[in-house]
């Protein structure tokens, strides 16, 4: 069993000429958590995972494995593995040689190497191809090996780079899963870096969700959907209606006037600034007929996609325009772009969000 | 549908007799002036003198004389020692490049255009005096510390040379495979606890070892099948100048020169199979993804000084023989002194003057071949990209095969298939000026066909549709869409043909029946036999040096101004 070891990021900053690639960054990641940087391209997040690895330099803050700090430390002695997301195979050597190559590196014994090799390509599940060469793989076959090739030198962490984004998608959700459950066999530390928000909340204990080189929110996947901290990690995670609008005063009421003067009412006690937007999920507000709900707001059909399980509705309110899911009924009559409608919107669902 | 599945294909089932017969024409041509003269030296070369019967003998009688069995060892150990010279000039410069933020990489990349565009027999006389045994270096290391190096003594000349000359065929190779390793190959292996010397030896040389490989067979070859270095440098034991002196000095009947040349053709085609076969399966290329190269980094003070003296001293060696030859073509005397005693311009107008002919000729002969080049080219181009004419690619390969046949062969299958071939007037063909032209040409179309093919490929079919479909017909669609787009490239094909035959030796070393005929390159080779003749022979050289640097600097201009078009059309 591996000794798993926290990484812990403080206040780390990385520029490359005036361009601020990391902006302050703070995180704490538990020994044995499956933590994600999650963001679009250009967050940053690679840039953070290759700091933790050694081929990037901090211009300030420190980066602590198992609080060692790291500054000092080159690529090589800082036994982190890194699956990288081209997998880096080493085309010249075979499977079994790529996957000895880090105990090599280390002088350990040969008997030991030829059993570790042994133990790691079965726990990938590629004995049988330890002579093939990589380009005689099928690609969720080379990814494996770059798991394994990681794996056998007993990292203090994992690192993977975007590991799944060159398999096909079927392939994509059985390795992710595979993934989990080897790094909870082991019971390794692993960083993993996507783009792809549904791969962070299948396999992660924790994400933290990058944005321009800030982290925007850290938290469970189940935690940053429900309570996003912000319109990006709202936006990001899942779908999310953003109204726009301002703050009245009527009779001693708070309430928030969408475009077109449709209002709502703001709850008591919520803390909110002038500049805050309204923000609901598609499938926490209900349509219905024209007058069917009390106290609702009337909307109007633009466009309608039927997705199987659901029927996502665009619908316009005043000026502004929304979507709202309908799980989908057999034989169930559906509108049709022009129908009016009814939306409701219960309070609890809505959040309050500033950019 | 079904018409179409129950139609049997034809052979040449979409070609129109006018396709037929420039294929006829073309596959008539390459049979004439390639195929024919190197299937004779091969028959020859096996045939029993007189009889026509199949023998070895010939063979038995080249491995049982001293003198060929030296000149074989010798052919291959100077053309292996070239590779290691070449290799130890090439590498530390490839490492620098692909490794540090090097402000000299652009000069060592523009180094590597040097052997493409002058043959290294130009430069060999003015080695000698700098690097010979009573040549400036040595005459100064005599005075200084008393001691010499034995640079250009026998075969060291021609490694020496050679090796200056071709090293940038590895660097190039190199360089290019040292580019193309995935970024990730290196850091995947960082991680993993390995640095410095040990990643280079375990990861990067490995990865780079194809590109090393393929330039150093080229430069194998080279070597093995060059005649004027040679020749020029007085070291005669070797087999191409062998082939020479056999067919020039016993006659073209006698059987060794055409197994010489067999022993040549076998040899570099060996070399490119051993290399073929050292790297099957070794397309690293094509299994990474990323690409992108080594990390470069910013080398400290010290570094960067020994970087800078190491690319000064290779400059100064690769430059060596273009400035000998220019201290030459201006020397009055020079001879046991570090420089000459004197200079000056009359070897310039004692060349422009009683040897203008020399220019002449080569203008004529070049321009021909070139001429030859870049329309047989295209028509090989055209048939093989725009028609289905069945065995049209036999044409390319055939085309190509020009690539494999040293000069000297070829020379030599000229004289032996055209000696016999008289005029009317009982002049035999072999001894015409034509023969040389088509000599040049033959040898130069493998670069031609390749530029002309690139240029036509570049066109895309629906270029030629859509002017059709707007009401051209077929011949006016090729003319006012195909050929625009084309002149660019036929035109560095051209330029590339003209300048590198401009200076080519091998094959009409054989041909030149008399002064009068003969090109620049020649006259160059007869001035270099004598003391005398330096100085017009250097004078000649730096015009063909300026020559082909000017065309080849235009062939450069044309190929980048289609590119910047084409770029722009997309």
């Amino acid at each position: 069993m591996i000794q798993a070891a926290g990484v812990s990021i403080r206040n780390v900053n990385v520029s490359y000429g005036a361009n601020h690639v990391l902006k302050n960054v703070s995180l704490e990641i538990a020994p044995g958590e499956f933590f994600a940087f999650l963001g679009p391209s250009g967050c940053g997040k690679t840039t953070l995972l290759r700091l933790i690895a050694g081929f990037n330099q901090a211009d300030s803050g420190e980066v602590r494995i198992a609080g060692q700090d790291v500054a000092h430390l080159p690529p090589w002695k800082r036994d982190v593995g890194m699956v990288f997301q081209s997998y880096a195979l080493w085309p010249h050597m075979t499977v079994a040689r790529n996957v000895a190559f880090g105990l090599e590196e280390r002088r350990r014994p040969r008997a030991e190497i030829e059993r570790r090799v042994a133990a790691a390509l079965e726990l990938v599940g590629l004995s049988p191809l330890a002579r093939r060469r990589p380009s005689q793989l099928s690609g969720g076959q080379q990814q494996r090996v770059a798991l394994a090739r990681t794996i056998a030198v007993e990292p203090k962490v994992l690192l993977l780079d975007e590991p799944l984004s060159n398999l096909d998608a079927r392939l994509r959700v059985q390795v992710r899963r595979e993934l989990r459950d080897l790094q909870q066999r082991l019971g390794l530390t692993a960083i993993f870096v996507t783009h792809d928000q549904e791969e962070a909340n299948t396999i992660c204990d924790r994400i933290a969700v990058m944005n321009d080189g800030v982290v925007q929110q850290v938290g469970t996947p189940m935690e940053l959907y429900e309570r996003p901290a912000n319109l990006f990690v709202a936006g990001f995670l899942g779908t999310a209606n953003i109204l726009e609008g301002r703050l009245v005063e009527e009779s001693g009421h708070r309430l928030f006037e969408i475009a077109g003067g449709v209002r709502l009412p703001v709850p008591d006690g919520s803390a909110m600034g002038p500049s805050a937007r309204l923000v609901f999920r598609p499938q926490h507000a209900a349509v219905a007929r024209p007058g069917s709900a009390g106290g609702a707001l009337t909307g109007t059909v633009i466009h309608r996609e039927f997705l199987g399980a659901t029927v996502r509705y665009a619908l316009k309110i005043g000026q502004a325009e929304i979507s709202v899911d309908a799980s989908f009924q057999s034989g169930e009559q559906l509108f049709a772009p022009g129908d009016s409608v009814d939306v409701t919107l219960p309070r609890e669902a809505i959040l309050w969000l500033s950019p | 549908m079904a018409a179409i599945a129950l139609t049997p294909r034809r052979y040449g089932a979409d070609a129109t007799p006018g396709q037929m017969a420039l294929a006829l024409a073309i596959a008539l041509f390459l049979g004439a002036f390639l195929v024919v003269p190197v299937v004779t030296v091969v028959y020859v070369a096996f045939t029993e003198r007189g009889t026509g019967a199949f023998t070895l003998v010939n063979f038995y009688d080249f491995f049982a004389t001293e003198l060929f069995l030296r000149s074989f060892w010798n052919s291959i150990y100077v053309s292996l020692m070239s590779v290691v010279w070449a290799s130890a000039i090439a590498l530390p410069l490839a490492y620098l490049t692909s490794r540090f933020e090097f402000r000299g990489s652009a000069i060592i990349q523009t180094l590597g255009f040097l052997p493409l565009i002058m043959p290294p027999f130009v430069g060999a006389v003015a080695m000698q005096l700098l690097f010979g045994r009573n040549g400036t270096v040595n005459l100064l290391l005599d005075e200084w510390f008393d001691f010499k190096i034995p640079f250009m003594e026998g075969l060291n000349g021609v490694i020496f040379v050679e090796a200056l000359h071709y090293f940038p065929f590895i660097l190039i190779n190199l360089s290019a495979a040292l580019a193309n390793i995935d970024r990730a190959m290196e850091e995947a292996a960082q991680n993993l606890g390995c640095s410095g010397f040990r990643l280079f030896r375990r990861i990067v040389f490995p990865l780079a070892m194809p590109g090393y490989v393929a330039g150093a067979s080229l430069v194998f070859v080279k070597v093995f099948d060059d005649l004027a270095t040679p020749l020029l440098l007085n070291a005669k034991d070797l087999l191409a100048p062998q082939a020479y002196l056999r067919v020039t000095s016993i006659g073209i009947a006698d059987p060794m020169g055409y197994v010489i040349s067999v022993v040549l053709i076998v040899g570099s085609i060996a070399a490119v199979w051993l290399s073929n076969l050292a790297l099957k399966g070794k397309d690293y290329a094509t299994a990474q993804r990323g690409g992108g190269g080594l990390s470069r980094h910013t080398m400290k003070p010290w570094e960067s000084a020994v970087a800078y003296a190491v690319v000064t001293i290779i400059l100064l060696l690769v430059l060596a023989p273009h400035i000998g030859l220019l201290i030459l073509s201006l020397a009055t005397v020079w001879s046991f002194s570090p420089l000459p005693d004197a200079y000056t311009l009359a070897h310039y107008s004692r060349v422009f003057g009683e040897s203008s002919i020399y220019i002449k000729n080569t203008l004529i002969y070049a321009a021909l071949a070139g001429l030859i080049d870049v329309v047989v080219g295209t028509a090989i181009a055209y048939l093989v990209l725009r028609t289905r004419l069945i065995g049209r690619q036999w044409l390319d390969w055939t085309a190509m095969a020009a690539l494999a046949i040293p000069g000297v062969v070829l020379g030599i299958g000229y004289l032996r298939t055209f000696y016999g071939v008289t005029l009317p007037d009982g002049t035999p063909l072999a001894t015409l000026w034509i023969m040389i032209v088509l000599a040049l040409a033959v040898r130069r179309l493998p670069y031609a066909l390749r530029a002309c093919h690139a240029a036509l490929q570049q066109i895309s079919v629906a270029v030629e549709e859509a002017a059709e479909n707007l009401g051209a017909t077929k011949a006016r669609a090729v003319r006012r869409v195909v050929v625009p787009l084309m002149t660019g490239g036929l035109l560095a094909g051209f330029v590339t043909s003209f300048s590198t035959a401009a200076v080519e030796l091998s094959a009409t070393l054989m041909l030149v029946q008399s002064n009068s005929d003969a090109p620049l390159a020649y006259g160059l080779y007869v001035f270099m036999q004598s003391a005398a003749g330096r100085g017009p022979g250097a004078a000649l050289g730096v015009i063909a040096v300026v020559f082909v640097a000017v065309c080849a600097y235009a062939s450069h201009l044309l190929v980048e101004r289609r590119q910047r078009v084409q770029g722009a059309a997309k």
